[in-house]
């Protein structure tokens, strides 16, 4: 079966593949620079195309909190936005990580703090990975590098989402949303039947059946040693997590006596860094965390073996570098370079950073 | 001839008139003794009872004193972020529009913190129904100042009454919420005597009857009493509520098949 | 002439005595007893058999700790 191909903006890939993959409602709230993925589902009508609801909410508290509802009732709903939005939006994600239900959150990340700026950045790290919002709690956090993974990562999110009946993030960045590349596009996913939803998701409140007891959706439980058991089970399952959902992706690893570590937009700017350094004889990979959360520390350790330095690239003061020095435990020297603003590193000041911090110095 | 009839005479299930409905589980309420969110709740679920409509409603619950709704109604049942409950009620009758669904809110949480979320999902006339009870008071936390507070009334954060210069007026967000297109039946109503609870289960059905005509959203108040934060015996607040919310907080339906009932 | 009789059973464990019910009863065939159940409230109970089961007092409480019976005699 040929697949079919179009050019798209990664946020519309986004849209397009929250179409095919037969999400049942999205919930947002425009915010540059994302707002083309609500765009896109209202141009394209997807309450004919699957009967797919879109409601533009009257906030991003709103729109997260619509998400708790539908997935409640066992849905595939999702919301995206951009940093801003997103922080408005932790409380109900840290809800829905408590009464444990699945969605997607897509954050397509502009510089910060505050209002910050318009243009890409990938300082929310910290935020998607550790939580986020209060309490003990992790999001599975997908980090697409290119407008093929916007489109690839909500079917993927999916599939995790309800498979560990946790909320997503897929963490982009304002670069990825905006650019233009070739998609593949999949065959439609039919959405969801009631009846479906009832036996496979037994948990969702579709109405109490004399069949069943009541389903309750709650993050509440005023007992604290019952609270400590819900704890200790979703602790449990990030480590299951952590365990069997690692992505990632090395690139001329096998030879490197440098790494560079990066996720999306950086990474791409990686990839060009590595060709212009290995043109000045330094061997230098990539490798590329594709779930940040669960962080690929095993792999990561493995890779770096025998490697002479590490640098973290990132469009941040330095947050996944943090994860990295955990991850490699002293074992191999690691540095940091990023950029903030909304500025993307050039692939020269990145390859110029790695020879003034490893070589030169 | 009377003199005969005992006591196991009548006590017989032919002659059984009233009873709690089975949709209320057996769980001791968590509310203070004579607070009427005990009534409200029985009311509701005689009401979903009597429609058959139990295995097609979702109810959601606030954070407040009923937080805990979904302990006592035997539905499904979801609990919100404080304020948020139209939002989640918007997205469950989106997704699945041949349910019949409602938030149970308190007045902080629907005409303070949730303010929003209420006007739009009323504004967007979605077609749920809230039961909102009104206290004028936040009881959970313990008896603070809420938007429906009354000009004078003492709370813990209004010590010495509420001073309007000071705390703002009292908000009418249920007559504010009659004057937008979007809802469609508008009733406030109250819990404190047999007749007036016979009354809010005739709104309360009315409401959930008319979510099946998807002409807009349906909005009952519940004006009740809170003894434990008003510092009154039960009795005592009731008629508290009677000689002051009652005039400021006036009984009756407001807009009636999507028109302002005419005072 | 046709009356009728009616008769209550109180859930006396889940009665919080806040006599709301009280008031409701047309013919004031109920009142709080002396005794206090498990966890301390007087309760309510019919003292004077003049009860018709119009089943005001169970309709009014907010516990719902009362159900009513009625025959026509």
């Amino acid at each position: 079966m040929k697949k079919e191909l179009r050019l798209m903006k990664g946020n519309e890939a986004f849209a397009e593949g929250a179409i095919r993959a037969g999400v049942d409602g999205y919930f947002g709230y425009p915010i540059t620079p994302q707002s083309e993925v609500m765009e896109y589902l209202t141009a394209e009508k997807p309450h004919e195309r699957t009967g797919m609801v879109v409601l533009q909410a009257e906030s991003e508290v709103a729109s997260i909190n619509m998400l708790y509802g539908g997935a409640g009732c066992g849905k595939k709903v999702m919301t995206s936005s951009s940093s801003p939005g997103i922080s408005l939006m932790q409380e109900g994600i840290s809800y829905m990580a408590g009464a444990e239900l699945p969605c997607i959150v897509l954050n397509v990340v502009r510089g910060g703090p505050g209002l910050g700026t318009i243009q890409p950045a990938q300082s929310d790290y910290f935020q998607a990975t550790k939580g986020g919002g209060h309490g003990d709690y992790r999001l599975i956090t997908l980090a697409p590098s290119s407008v093929q993974e916007m489109y690839d990562f909500v079917k993927l999110g999916y599939d995790l989402a309800f498979k560990y009946r946790t909320p997503v993030m897929v963490l982009s960045d304002g670069a990825i949303g905006q650019m233009m590349e070739k998609v593949e596009i999949d065959e439609q996913i039919p959405r969801t039947q009631d009846e479906e939803i009832r036996s496979k998701y037994p948990w969702a409140t579709m109405g109490k059946t004399p069949d069943r007891e009541r389903n309750i959706i709650t993050s509440l439980d005023l007992d604290p040693a019952r609270h400590e058991r819900h704890n200790l089970k979703l602790q449990a399952k990030y480590r299951e997590i952590e365990k069997a959902e690692i992505r990632f992706e090395t690139i001329q690893c096998e030879d490197a006596d440098f790494l560079f570590v990066a996720y999306g937009t950086s990474s791409r700017i990686c990839q060009k860094s590595i060709q212009l350094c290995r043109e000045k004889g330094i061997k230098v990979g990539l490798f590329r965390p594709i779930t940040l959360f669960p962080f690929p520390k095993n792999d990561l350790k493995q890779v770096a073996r025998g490697c002479k330095g590490i640098l973290s690239v990132e469009m941040s003061a330095g947050q996944m570098i943090e994860d990295i020095r955990l991850a490699i435990e002293g074992s191999v020297r690691s540095e940091h370079y990023g950029r903030m603003g909304g500025i993307i590193p050039s692939p020269i000041e990145v390859a110029e950073a790695l020879e003034q911090k490893f070589i030169k110095s | 001839m009377e003199e005969t009839i005992t006591k196991s005479d009548i006590i017989k299930p032919e002659n059984l008139v009233y009873k709690k409905t089975d949709l209320m589980t057996d769980n001791v309420l968590s509310y203070c003794p004579g607070c009427g969110h005990g009534t409200t709740h029985r009311i509701i679920m005689e009401t979903i009872e009597e429609m058959g409509v139990q295995k097609d409603t979702i109810g959601i619950a606030p954070v407040g004193c009923s937080v805990l709704a979904y302990e006592f109604m035997n539905i499904d049942m979801q609990q919100a972020a404080h304020g948020r409950a139209p939002a989640l009620a918007t997205a469950i009758k989106r997704l699945l529009p041949y349910k019949t669904v409602f938030t149970y809110q308190g007045d902080g949480d629907l005409a303070a913190i949730g303010t929003a979320e209420t006007i739009h999902a009323a504004n967007r006339g979605e077609n749920i129904t809230i039961i909102f009870i009104n206290n004028g008071i936040y009881g959970m936390t313990g008896g603070q100042m809420a938007p429906t507070t009354l000009e004078g009334m003492k709370s813990s954060t209004t010590p010495y009454g509420r001073d309007w210069e000071m705390m703002g007026h009292p908000l009418k967000i249920t007559e504010l919420l009659a004057q937008l297109p979007g809802t469609y039946f508008v009733s406030r109503q109250a819990v404190h005597t047999p007749a007036n609870v016979r009354k809010t289960k005739k709104a309360i059905r009315n409401a959930f009857e008319l979510q099946k005509l998807n002409r807009g959203m349906t909005f009952v108040e519940v004006v009740s009493n809170c003894n434990s934060g008003w510092k009154m015996t039960p009795v005592q607040a009731n008629q508290w509520m009677v000689e002051n919310m009652f005039p400021f907080y006036p009984l009756g339906d407001i807009k009636v098949d999507g028109e302002l009932v005419k005072k | 002439m046709a009356k009728v009789i009616g008769e209550i059973v109180v859930d006396i464990e889940r009665c919080k005595g806040c006599e709301v019910c009280l008031d409701a009863c047309p013919t004031q065939t109920i009142a709080m007893v002396d005794e206090v159940n498990g966890k301390g409230y007087h309760y309510m109970q019919n003292i004077h058999n003049a009860c018709t089961g119009c089943t005001n007092c169970a309709i009014v409480c907010p516990d719902g700790v009362i159900t009513v019976y009625r025959v026509k005699v």
